[in-house]
């Protein structure tokens, strides 16, 4: 494998940082936890920003830090492109001034090719017309809104052409809208870019819009791992955005359409969503998330409903949720699944690990 | 040489090797933790506090034939420091110090490590980060640092009276001869040069002030 294998050890003062991580060329993995855990510094010392930290850090086969061997390549030959959560563009330069900074060090860096001055034309009108940063180009960076902020502080990491791309709450300071809207560019980019891409975030609704993986961060050192899918109790952890509920990921791919009833049916490990008819292709696989409030739970399977979507279940296990309510961890088939009941269903119903019941889920957003 | 083009010359020459010497001193000075920084800060600040004739007397001592450091110059092959232009470049540079590293470094701090640490993640390498990232956003303090400088050293009296004498031609800046025709009680010569410096010292700020527009308004405090 030669995306990113990384030991970094950092401290300062008391807080001690020991984290270990891996992130396959193409892959998202998503570094969560409670403010204060080290996420920060963690992607600042994989791009080389803290010279006193030690460990190995290795990007596509290349060696960047070994503090065995006393070997600290400095930032600026380390090819990361990062995207700050502050933007951190610069404000004597334009849009464009912002997009060419990298490229035109990276590519005098690079040695082996001397693209003409129409190449990088054409690379900038094309990066910028993915992040639709077209009509900005020659703005000023001072009248930028957050959310074009942050697309051209994105548009000019990737114009770096990095080996390891760090994002830092690359959505925390864009209104709900726009995050959903960037969020899509930026699962775009990732995926055309196949680099590891390693992001920090607190919020839950960018862990399950990007990441492939997760990785949860506490007090220094990583306390849980593992695919997306398998992580929704580890993700209970993060704390939700306003409005935002408790939910389950699962990749689903479509399976067909019904055009008569229009309905798309998406199949998952468990069994299959009916939903409002997508315009995508018999195949695609889809992110979708299923709050928990969205799940209801019956014991037996009702026989009348409007609700289609309803799944034998067995209870894995009965939570406090962070507002005092339960959260029933499900698993459909092989796909975990949260429901969120009240006290009195949780006794009425008789809750117990270990119990079959049916789950109604009310509605499914595709991620 | 006329005491005006004297003039010039000295502040022109003392701003360069200010500029050229105060440069990595303020940056040091900005990025710095070190326990040697606030003594530092404080020597710079000195001539802010020091009567000139302070300053003008040590420095006499200092570069005399005789003393520490004109002897070494001299056995180094350079000509006399002190009643020379020479000399007077030294204890203007030393004089004009802190208002030029002063300015600059409150740019370069006002700069933060922020926009550093993007550029650095982008390649760009320290020289290329401080010319392309840190003179632009500083700017401001660069062109305050440098105007402050120069018209300091054209407003210089007390320093080159100690250690340049009153030599016409070598030594005699515009300030020196004003206070010597006023001692020869020529009046109307010592007006023509006031007014000629209270001129170009007006012409030189608003230059400053209505090129630069709002933006590169002086915002220098002694701190």
């Amino acid at each position: 494998m030669s995306g990113l294998v990384a030991v970094v050890a950092h401290s300062r003062g008391a807080f001690r940082l020991r984290a270990e991580l891996t992130c396959a060329p193409g892959e998202v993995v998503a570094v969560v936890g409670p403010s204060g855990a080290g996420k920060t510094t963690l992607l600042r010392c994989l791009a080389g920003l803290e010279p006193a930290s030690g460990g190995r850090v290795e990007v596509g086969g290349e060696t960047w830090q070994e503090s065995a061997r006393r070997l600290f390549v400095p930032p600026h030959r380390r090819r990361t492109g990062v995207v700050f959560q502050d933007g951190r563009l610069f404000d004597h330069l334009s849009v464009r001034g912002n997009l060419e900074y990298g490229w035109r060090r990276r590519q005098s860096g690079g040695g082996d090719t001397h693209p003409g001055a129409s190449e990088r034309e054409a690379m900038i009108l094309a990066t910028a017309a993915d992040l639709g940063l077209t009509p900005l180009l020659d703005r000023p960076i001072d009248g930028l809104s957050g959310g074009e902020r942050q697309r051209v502080a994105l548009a000019r990491a990737l114009l770096a052409s990095p080996a390891l791309l760090l994002l830092d709450e690359p959505l925390a300071a864009i209104d709900p809208r726009g995050r959903a809207e960037l969020a899509a560019a930026l699962r775009t980019a990732c995926r055309r870019l196949g680099v590891p891409v390693v992001l920090v975030t607190h919020a839950r609704g960018d862990v399950l819009r990007l990441a492939d993986r997760v990785s949860v961060l506490q007090a220094g050192e990583v306390t849980a791992s593992g695919p997306l899918a398998s992580m929704t109790s580890a993700l209970a952890a993060v704390p939700p955005e306003p409005g935002e509920d408790l939910a389950a990921v699962i990749e689903a791919r479509v399976a067909r359409h019904d055009d008569a009833d229009l309905l798309t049916y998406l199949d998952f490990p468990g069994g299959t969503f009916a939903v409002p008819r997508l315009d995508a292709l018999p195949g695609a696989t889809h992110r979708v998330l299923v709050q928990a409030r969205d799940v209801s739970l019956t014991l037996s399977r009702p026989i009348a409903s409007s609700i289609l979507n309803v799944y034998p279940a067995r209870v894995e296990a009965i939570d406090e949720g962070d507002d005092g309510l339960p959260v029933v961890r499900l698993l459909v088939g092989d796909t975990p699944l949260l429901a969120r009941i009240s006290r009195r269903s949780r006794r009425e119903l008789a809750l117990a690990p270990g119990m079959e019941v049916f789950a109604q889920v009310k509605a499914v957003a595709l991620g | 040489m006329s005491p005006l083009l004297l003039t010039l010359r000295l502040a022109a020459t003392t701003t360069a090797c200010l500029l050229l010497l105060g440069t990595p001193l303020a940056w040091w000075l900005a990025r710095t933790r070190s326990p040697a920084k606030a003594p530092l800060e404080a020597l710079v600040a000195l001539p802010l506090v020091l009567p000139p004739t302070v300053l003008g007397f040590y420095l006499l001592l200092l570069l005399a034939p005789r003393g520490p450091v004109g002897r070494l110059w001299s056995e180094l092959g350079g000509g006399p420091l002190v009643f020379s232009f020479a000399g007077l470049v030294v204890g203007s540079v030393l004089y004009s110090l802190p208002f030029v590293v002063q300015p600059l470094q409150a740019s370069f701090e006002a700069v933060g490590s922020g926009p550093l640490e993007a550029a650095a993640t982008l390649g760009a390498g320290p020289l290329d980060r401080f010319m392309s990232i840190v003179v632009p956003l500083a700017r401001r303090g660069v062109l305050t640092a440098t105007v402050l400088g120069f018209a300091h050293t054209v407003g210089e009296f007390g320093v080159v009276l100690m250690l340049g004498g009153n030599i016409p031609g070598r030594t005699r800046v515009v300030s020196i001869a004003i206070y010597d025709r006023v001692e020869s009680l020529d009046y109307a010569a010592a007006h023509r040069l006031s007014l000629l410096l209270v001129a170009f010292s007006f012409l030189v700020l608003l230059l400053v002030y209505a090129g630069g527009g709002a933006g590169s308004r002086l915002r220098w405090r002694p701190r």
